[in-house]
Order: structure tokens, then sequence, then C-alpha cells
């Protein structure tokens, strides 16, 4: 099955083509660049190194968030097109876990991270198995310290991954200890590979209904909520 | 049109509207599809860039589906796909023009970026002929512009507003007259049961000069509604309504007919959501007739508010013009006419 991975979550944007069990090609930058510019070219450059056509493409992997906003919907909004109108499936992954994916023959707990502003991380809770990445506290968004704090209960070594990791090592280590580890600048950029693999098994999405897991409300909404609830009280 | 037929796939993001659309030739609408996200944005008296943004990645592949299903059309059977680069809100434009730029890949089809005023103007297209030199006023929530074109695809900004968009002022005049969003149209409904008796200035700038000013107006209007109050006077909300629409709306007409006497043109064409205001309609047909040799061209209100078939339309002329977008092609939210 020849495959389309795109993750424009973070700054990092990724694409990959994976054909059968072959990984023929895959595209990495981190930069502070413009998503919007970059990916189709990108994609279009990859796919004619490939000596492919759209039309060979028979399935598209998106990373779905969370991330930036804007980077994920310019990814998700180009797989949703592509899988439409090529008439092939689309699966979306979790942002995170093709972060933690990196890391897969940690022996230990995973914790991939995103930045979030105010103290806030997006995170999640992933182990490796023989390889496999499993996850077993879902993404969320939560302050670096409580979730530190929380993950003492596990008493297992664990690996922070992601290029904001440096940002928040030290809330983790003042908790945690010599337990917690960062993985090398190697393995922070998310792997599109590694997403394309996540992505080539799983149950397809609808398309039309698909959207990014955002996580968080837009905050007008949540401040709109916020005093309808004020009003009820 | 001589030999082939020329279909182009229009796409529209640029606010609260997900909008697609098939033109044939130019002129002929297909297929015209939109999505409103109106009530959506209703309960924050306003659009809200990040909901907006959000609501295009849920509509575009349903939108553009239920566009090809009207036409009964396949996308590889299109000629060229035309898409909103600007301006308008930069999360909301990334989606149409992204999603655009994914199926002129998939199917090898030539791509073309659209200004989304250009696009506004060419909905007349889809009405009537457009006959050089022409003149178009352009009203809507974030525009107040006359524009000069001597022939297709050449725009000259001759007038344009200072400070608060048309739109911009019917909005913040209704919420101070505590009318419901958006304002534009409840204005004009109330206006119709009032008397212009506030006096309200109208602002006319420095001679010969074709640009608009509104802020004074709104503030005008703000004001005169909270001295009343102090004084425990009541003005009818239809009367300021009224007052509001009458004065807007003379100097809209006014500079209209001025430049078009002054650029002496053969069509006068009236474009963006504001052209559905029923008071300006009627009083700019009414002082056309001063001009008798020039044509007035008003589309009908669907084609007013934003939709993407006059994108289509507009793409039309730049595609057989030969201009074309890469995948490079990014939202531009300040871009140029
Ligand atoms: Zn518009």
């Amino acid at each position: 099955m020849k495959v389309l991975a795109i993750d424009t979550s973070t700054f990092v944007m990724g694409i990959a083509v994976v054909d059968g069990q072959i990984v023929k090609g895959e595209i990495i930058t981190n930069l502070k660049k413009n998503h919007s510019i970059r990916v189709m070219s990108a994609i279009e450059a990859l796919l004619q190194e490939c000596d492919m056509s759209p039309k060979d493409l028979e399935r598209i992997v998106v990373a779905k968030g969370p991330g930036s906003y804007t980077g994920v919907r310019i990814g998700v909004t180009i797989a949703k097109t592509l899988a439409w109108t090529l008439n092939i499936p689309l699966v979306g992954v979790s942002s995170l876990e093709v972060m933690a994916a990196s890391a897969k023959y940690f022996q230990g707990l995973v914790v991939p991270l995103m930045d979030a502003r105010r103290g806030q991380i997006y995170t999640g809770l992933y182990q490796a198995v023989r390889g496999d990445i499993q996850s077993i506290v879902a993404d969320q968004v939560i302050l670096a310290t409580d979730w530190a704090n929380e993950l003492k209960a596990y008493d297992q070594p664990i690996l922070l991954v992601g290029n904001d990791s440096v940002l928040h090592e030290a809330t983790f280590v003042e908790t945690l200890g010599h337990s917690v580890q960062v993985a090398s600048e190697t393995l922070h950029n998310p792997r599109p590979s590694e997403l394309a693999w996540l992505g080539i098994n799983r149950e397809p999405e609808d398309i039309h209904t698909f959207v990014p897991n955002y996580i968080r409300l837009a905050e007008a909404e949540a401040n709109w909520l916020a005093r309808q609830q004020e009003r009820t009280e | 049109m001589s030999e082939k037929d020329i279909f182009v796939l229009g796409i529209e993001t640029s606010c609260d509207e997900t909008a697609a659309a098939i033109v044939k030739n130019g002129r002929e609408i297909v297929a015209n599809v939109v999505s409103s996200q109106m009530e959506s944005h209703q309960r924050f008296g306003g659009v809200v860039p990040e909901i907006a943004s959000r609501h295009h990645v849920e509509q575009i592949t349903l939108v553009l589906e239920e566009t090809m299903k009207q036409a009964n059309m396949d996308v590889s059977e299109i000629d060229a796909i035309a898409v909103t680069e600007g301006p308008g809100l930069v999360g909301a434009l990334l989606i149409g023009v992204n999603a655009a730029k994914a199926l002129a890949f998939a199917h090898r089809i030539p791509l073309v970026g659209v200004h989304h005023i250009a696009g506004h103007i060419y909905a007349n297209q889809l009405v009537q002929e457009m006959k050089f030199p022409l003149l178009a006023l352009v009203v809507s929530g974030g525009h107040t512009e006359l524009i000069y074109m001597k022939e297709h695809g050449v725009f000259e900004v001759i007038g344009e507003t200072r400070d608060d968009a048309a739109g911009e002022a019917y909005d913040k005049v209704a919420r101070a007259l505590q009318l419901p969003y958006p304002g534009g149209p409840h204005i004009d409904c109330l206006a119709k049961q009032g008397k212009p008796t506030v006096d309200l200035p109208r602002v006319w700038l420095e001679e010969g000069s074709y640009d608009f000013s509104f802020s004074g107006l709104k503030s005008a209007v703000i004001n005169t509604l909270h001295n009343a109050k102090q004084r425990g006077e009541t003005i009818l909300p239809e009367d300021m309504a009224a007052s509001f629409q009458t004065s807007v709306v003379e100097v809209l007409v006014g500079k209209t007919i001025q430049a078009a006497a002054h650029y002496d043109v053969k069509q006068i064409l009236l474009a963006g959501g504001v052209a559905a205001n029923e008071g300006l309609r009627t009083q700019l047909q009414k002082q056309v007739e001063q001009l008798p040799e020039v044509e007035l061209v008003i589309p009908p209100l669907s084609l007013c508010t934003d939709n993407a078939a006059m994108i289509a339309a507009a793409g039309t002329v730049l595609f057989q013009q030969g201009k074309r977008a890469t995948m490079a092609l990014n939202a531009n939210p300040s871009l140029l006419l």
C-alpha cells in the first residue's frame, strides 16, 4: 500500500511516502517558516522524486493534533481534500503519538510534549511494548507541574520527547529526579514515516466529518460557555 | 464562446461562508454552494476568526462534494481552479487555499489566485456582460471602495474608506441600537419604518476626493443616543436607523455618481454584501437617471453576499489571461487589488 503521511502540527514539517514495507522517502524540516507555502510544494517534490503520481496513492495519514491550531488545520485540510478527491482512505493519528513513536524502544514510560503557554503543555502518556507504542493516558492539556506530580505515582523511568522538552525539563527533574531524562536532540522532530506506519493499518475516518483534535475550545467559545455558566448559577 | 467551453471551480473561505461553485465560460453558474456559519457567530456579536477557521475545516469537503454533485461533474473535468487568496481572515483563507492546491495537484489542474473584491465585481458578469470603462462600488462588512476598470482584470482603486467600512459602521450602529448581529439587514429593515429626523453629518472630505469616512458618523449616532438618554428624551430607533442610513447612502451614491460622470463610464456595478441594502439600491437606481448613458447593474442578493461563483467568474478571466499560481500559493490577508 502506498501511503502519504503529513504532519504540520508544530514548526516541524514532515512528509513521508511509504510503499508497503519500504519507507521510500521523507522530508523533515524544523524551521519557523510558513507551512502553507511549503507543504504542497514538498508533497509535489517528494512524489516526483519517488516517481509517483497523486493517483498512485492509496491512503493518506495525517497528524490530527494537538498542536498549533493553524498548523494542524493546514495538514488536515490538505489530507481531507486529497483523500476525498482521490477517493482513498484517510487516517488521523495523534500528533503526540507520532512524537512518542521516536522512543519506541525505550524501557519505561514515554512522555511526548508540546508547549501550550502559561506553564501548560499538551502531553500524553505512552509506553513502548516490543517496539509498539501504546497510549496509557489520553492526550491532554495540563500544567507541567501538575503532570510531573501525576507521573510520580508510576515510579518508572520516564523519557521526555519533543522539541519543547528542554523548556520544561527543569520542572520534571525537580519533581521526578533522576527517573526522568530528555531524549537526544535527534529524536525530537516527529518522524513522518512513523506517522505513516502508525496509520497504515488503522480504521479510516469519515472524511467529511474528520476534524483536528484541538484539545482546547476556541477561546471565545470557552469564555461564552463560562458566561452562560455564571448566568445559571 | 467559440470552440470548447471552459469550466472553472471557485473556492471562497475568506470570512464566515464556506463556498464552492462551478461557472461555465465565466458567465453561467453550473453549481453554487454556500455554507454559512452566521448562526454560529451570532452569539459572539461578530465573526470570531478561530471559530470561523474551525467551521471551514468541517465544511470544506462537504461543500466541494455538494458542488460536484449539483454540477453532475467530476473534478477531472474542470479546466481551472480559482481560489480567494485574500484579503480576509488569514486562518479562514488558508483552508480554501490549501484545499484548492490539493485539488489542483491531485488532478494536475491549473490554479489561479483571486482577489476577493475582484470576485465581488465579477459577480456582475454572472448577470450582465461587463462594458468598459466601468465603475464598481464595492460595499461590504470589510470594504467600501470605488474601483475604476478600463478593461478586464485591471482594477484602479479611485476611492476607499479612510477608517471604518460602511458595513462595519452598520454593525456598530446596530449594536448601539441594540439590534442583533449582523446589523446591516436589521438597520435597512428598521429604516423603512422610520423617518430621517435626526440631523447627522455627511462626510464628503476634500473637493474631488472619492474617499469615504464613516467613523465620524458612527460616533455622531452613538453620541446623539447617549445625550438623548441623559436628557431623558427618546429617539425612536427606526428614526435613528433611517437617519443613519440616509447619511450613508447619500454619500455612497453621491460619490459614485460624481465619479461615474468624471470617468465617463458605460456601466456602474454595485458589489459586496451591503449591495443587498434596499435603501442603497433604490437611491442608486434613482440617481443614476441623471446619467442616461450609464447602465446600472445590481446582482441578485445571493450573488452580492460572499459566494464562490463570483470567484470562479473572476478566475476565468485571469485563467484566460494566462495567470497561474503554483503550489506555493499562500493566503494573503492584506492582498492589494
Ligand atoms: Zn465579501
